[in-house]
């Protein structure tokens, strides 16, 4: 089985030696240890493992770890920068827009891979664009409001 | 080994959630207390401290009146000034690290971020039977403020006798005392240096009253929120140990299944792979999770199989075993005297609290001491079934929760805990066991399904003069109806059922609340009465009256009518402790069987609010999990199989299905709080239901509602 020796995440290069049929996932919770990135489902219907590659948002789950190569890996763990908050996370926080927290990770990367796509997302287009994620502690519409202050927020370059 | 299949739990959750546990007799001097904690003031919260002195020394464990008895909560201020709470609550998402935290900060008059509170771990905190029935609020919560501000007055003692001065002179602010000259202030690290002073307090201690609250009360943003939103927060499943490896099961084929044979040569032949076979239990640890699931799949088994009963006929046998039942309330025939009667019969399927965390568990075992990170609503109960499995004293067991990825009454069992703890045994390293997905739809536990029966009658003039309600396998709580009905007779009967059944948010109280307010919907329509109007009619209690006209009024109820195509609907009830009303609009089209519930409005009241927003969270959240249950959740089965235990066969409310919601709260800070992770769910069911009705006709009376679309009834 092909090895995987190396693995570009958050702006740096991890020297990893392992199954390349292994998914990306457990990649990166259990050798690199970046835990935000949650396990849901196992089938893509939940969205709690979104990361995003090359800024596309993938599920992590699905994507085996030989299938990534030298491509960009973002995860949750990757939005602070120098100490700040991402604007998006900031609006989570702002909105209360969670409850046990468990798919936040996920939504914050589907909403900012939503963001970079449509900066100033109708209601009806953070809707069409979330679907995939799951909270089950049903935050929706405060999720919904984060991503709009989130927008706003990213528009002013309030950073 | 005490696997969950042998071993299903009570049937009738809520009476299993009253007597979950005996409280435990701790058994801490003031010596210990100081060694464990440092110097400093301790407060102990004592239950019930006056059964706790006149039961004496059988109670306590002898030696005088130096060990407390049954302490529920405790709070330490340390030499450095640092105030900690402990307390076996736990948190999953209600906020009630962040309520909790306010209670102490409120009666303390220090910031938030200078409390830590450690929470549900059986080594530090007291005994606690576990985290449900809504009880952390009213019990925990109360007990808290009532332990802070003894704390807060045993330090204007210190202080009064530190500055020399009159106790009434001096101020508490900011986590200093000062007097009226400048020079007259101390802080709390100052007081402690050096104290062992151990106070305990009782429910009938004070604390400050809720109209002078200034931190309780208010929306405190959740207190460690920042490591949720970056991903830091790390849940069972995200806990890592020295040498830790990952676990597996292989899970039967049906419930009940037992092994016929089993080859495990392959699985074993596997790099690194330790196969564990102990009686019916089978699991095995391997290097990575990916190794793992191939060795499971190496496994050859066979099963012997019983044949069980299916989906399709759990109605009917629900009904067919039902036994004679011991809560029978009332006894007059329904309709002896009426102008209309009606007769109906609703159901309730059996759903799964899909926690988004899937049951997870990291145990090690050192020195023949056991440690489980593992997220239970019932830490202690499973530090005893760990002692049990494994046949040592619960003072080799610690069981540690970290803030958990929801649970809705859906964690009450240490499955994954006995699984991993067995692993590591065999494996002599520490184990993590994830239960996968499927694994948490089909051996975890559900919501029981249930049958109610209502017979009714009611005048031409909407006064309702008989009813008689009957529930097989739901459950009790809230059977009564809450209106005024001179000739009423509620009885649950207890049954057999097929699936593993269990607590569940607001559980009965759902599937009684689903009956009776459809129900009451079906006599409005019968006597042609507004259904505000017929409820409002039979019913005195002020404050169900209260949240049904605030939810009509911020609804608009009665002031036009539904478009074409639209219903409007209505219900309301009350559960421990909490008051709910929901008005709810609903798009229905008969024609492509597409039903869309676009807003729902909740008026919530339960007494005093502790945190506004973080209620209306709860509200919120209540109500989109409500509204699964009632349109499309459910579990299906056959012969001991769940034929849809995957995400994408068991659909849950998302994005698209949730309305846009309005909840109004109620605030009656003249009333004890009670709590509101459960209530609010109750109403959302049969105002859709009703909402439905309205714009169609169609009247539901099954939940789920509509799980393949509407169909002409």
């Amino acid at each position: 089985m092909a090895r995987v020796r190396q693995l570009h995440v958050n702006g740096k290069d991890f020297q990893i030696d392992v199954d390349g049929e292994r998914s990306l996932l457990s990649v990166l919770r259990d050798d690199l240890d970046l835990t935000g990135s949650k396990y849901g489902c196992g089938e893509g219907q939940c969205g709690a493992c979104t990361v995003l590659v090359d800024g596309v948002p993938i599920h992590s789950c699905l994507a085996t770890v030989g299938g990534i190569l030298r491509r960009k890996v973002t995860t949750i763990e990757g939005l602070e920068m120098d100490g700040r908050l991402h604007p998006l996370q900031e609006a989570f926080l702002k909105t209360n827009a969670f409850q046990c927290g468990y798919c936040t990770s996920g939504m914050i990367m589907s909403g900012v891979a939503l963001l970079q796509k449509k900066p100033n997302p109708s209601e009806e287009e953070i809707v069409a664009g979330m679907k995939g994620n799951i909270c089950r502690c049903g935050a929706y519409q405060r999720i919904v409001a984060a991503i709009k202050e989130g927008a706003k927020a990213l528009q002013q370059g309030v950073k | 080994m005490n696997t969950p299949e042998t071993s299903p739990i009570s049937l009738e959750p809520e009476r299993y959630e009253l007597h979950a546990a005996p409280l435990y007799h701790f058994d801490l001097g003031r010596r210990e207390f100081f060694k464990v904690l440092g110097c400093g003031v301790v407060v102990l919260f004592l239950i019930d401290a006056v059964m706790a002195q006149e039961s004496g020394g059988g109670r306590r464990g002898g030696r005088g009146g130096q060990r407390p008895a049954e302490i529920s909560a405790w709070l330490h201020i340390g030499e450095d000034g640092a105030v900690t709470v402990f307390t076996g609550k736990v948190e999953v998402g209600q906020n009630i690290r962040t309520s909790l935290t306010q209670a102490v900060a409120e009666e303390l008059r220090v910031s938030v971020d200078s409390i830590r509170m450690v929470m549900a771990d059986t080594q530090l905190t007291p005994f606690d039977a576990g985290t449900f029935g809504s009880r952390t609020t009213p019990d925990m919560g109360t007990q808290l403020h009532k332990v802070a501000a003894a704390a807060r007055e045993a330090l204007m003692d210190l202080a009064a006798e530190f500055l020399k001065v009159d106790r009434t002179s001096l101020v508490l602010a900011e986590g200093r005392i000062s007097g009226k000259a400048a020079t007259e202030t101390v802080t709390f690290g100052q007081l402690t240096k050096g104290q062992k002073l151990l106070k305990s307090v009782s429910d009938k201690s004070a604390a400050t009253p809720v109209d002078e609250w200034k931190v309780a009360g208010t929306s405190m943003p959740k207190v460690n929120g920042r490591e949720f939103v970056t991903g830091k927060h790390k849940y069972t499943s995200d806990i890592t140990r020295p040498g830790m490896i990952p676990g597996r099961i292989l899970r039967p084929p049906s419930f009940g299944a037992t092994l016929k044979s089993i080859d495990t040569k392959a699985a074993e032949a596997m790099l690194g792979v330790t196969v564990v076979h102990d009686g019916e239990f089978v699991g095995l640890t391997a290097p990575n999770t990916l190794v793992a699931d191939r060795a499971v799949e190496a496994i050859h088994a066979e099963w012997t199989t019983k044949p069980q009963i299916s989906s399709a006929e759990l109605f009917d046998s629900l009904k067919k075993n039902a036994k004679a039942s011991p809560e029978r309330a009332g006894s007059a025939e329904a309709g002896t005297v009426a102008d209309h009667k009606l007769q109906q019969t609703y159901t309730v399927a059996y759903i799964a609290h899909t926690p988004l965390e899937p049951r997870a568990a990291v145990a090690e075992w050192k020195d023949d001491k056991l440690t489980v990170w593992t997220g239970t609503q019932r830490p202690f109960g499973v530090r005893g079934d760990l002692a049990q499995a494994f046949g040592i004293p619960e003072e080799r067991v610690h069981v540690i929760v970290p803030d958990t990825g929801s649970g809705y009454g859906g964690k009450h069992t240490g499955e994954a805990a006995i699984e991993a703890a067995r692993l590591a045994k065999a494996a002599g390293k520490p184990v993590k066991l994830v239960w996968t997905r499927e694994e948490e739809f089909t051996w975890a536990y559900f919501r029981p399904a249930g049958v109610i029966d209502v017979t009714s009658s009611v005048s031409n003039d909407g006064t309702i003069t008989g009813w008689e309600f009957h529930n097989y396998n739901s459950g009790g709580s809230a059977i009564r109806s809450p209106y005024d009905v001179p000739n009423q007779k509620t009885e649950f009967h207890s049954t057999s059922a097929p699936l593993r059944s269990g607590s569940y948010r607001g559980l009965a109280a759902t599937a009684n609340h689903f009956a009776r307010e459809v129900h009451m919907d079906e006599l409005a329509r019968v006597v042609k009465m507004d259904p505000l109007a017929f409820r409002l009619k039979n019913l005195k209690d002020p404050r169900l009256r209260a949240v049904l006209e605030a939810a009509a009024k911020a609804f608009g109820w009665g002031t036009s009518k539904a478009p074409d195509g639209h219903g409007f609907g209505i219900a309301g009830g009350t559960e421990k402790g909490g008051y709910v009303a929901t008005c709810v609009e609903v798009s229905a089209d008969r024609k492509t069987g597409s039903v869309k519930v676009l807003r729902a409005v909740t008026a919530f009241e339960c007494g005093a609010v502790v945190n506004p927003d973080h209620l209306k969270n709860q509200i919120e959240g209540a109500m989109v999990m409500g509204l699964g249950g009632a349109l499309f959740e459910a579990i299906r089965f056959e012969n001991g199989r769940i034929t849809n235990p995957r995400l994408s066969g068991y659909r849950v409310p998302r994005f698209p299905d949730a309305p846009a919601i309005e909840v109004v709260l109620v605030n009656r800070k003249d009333l004890p709080s009670a709590g509101a992770g459960e209530a609010p769910i109750i109403g959302i069911a049969p105002a859709i239901g009703n909402a439905i009705c309205d714009a169609t006709g169609i009247r539901l009376r099954s939940l789920p509602m509509v799980p393949d679309g509407l169909k002409e009834g």
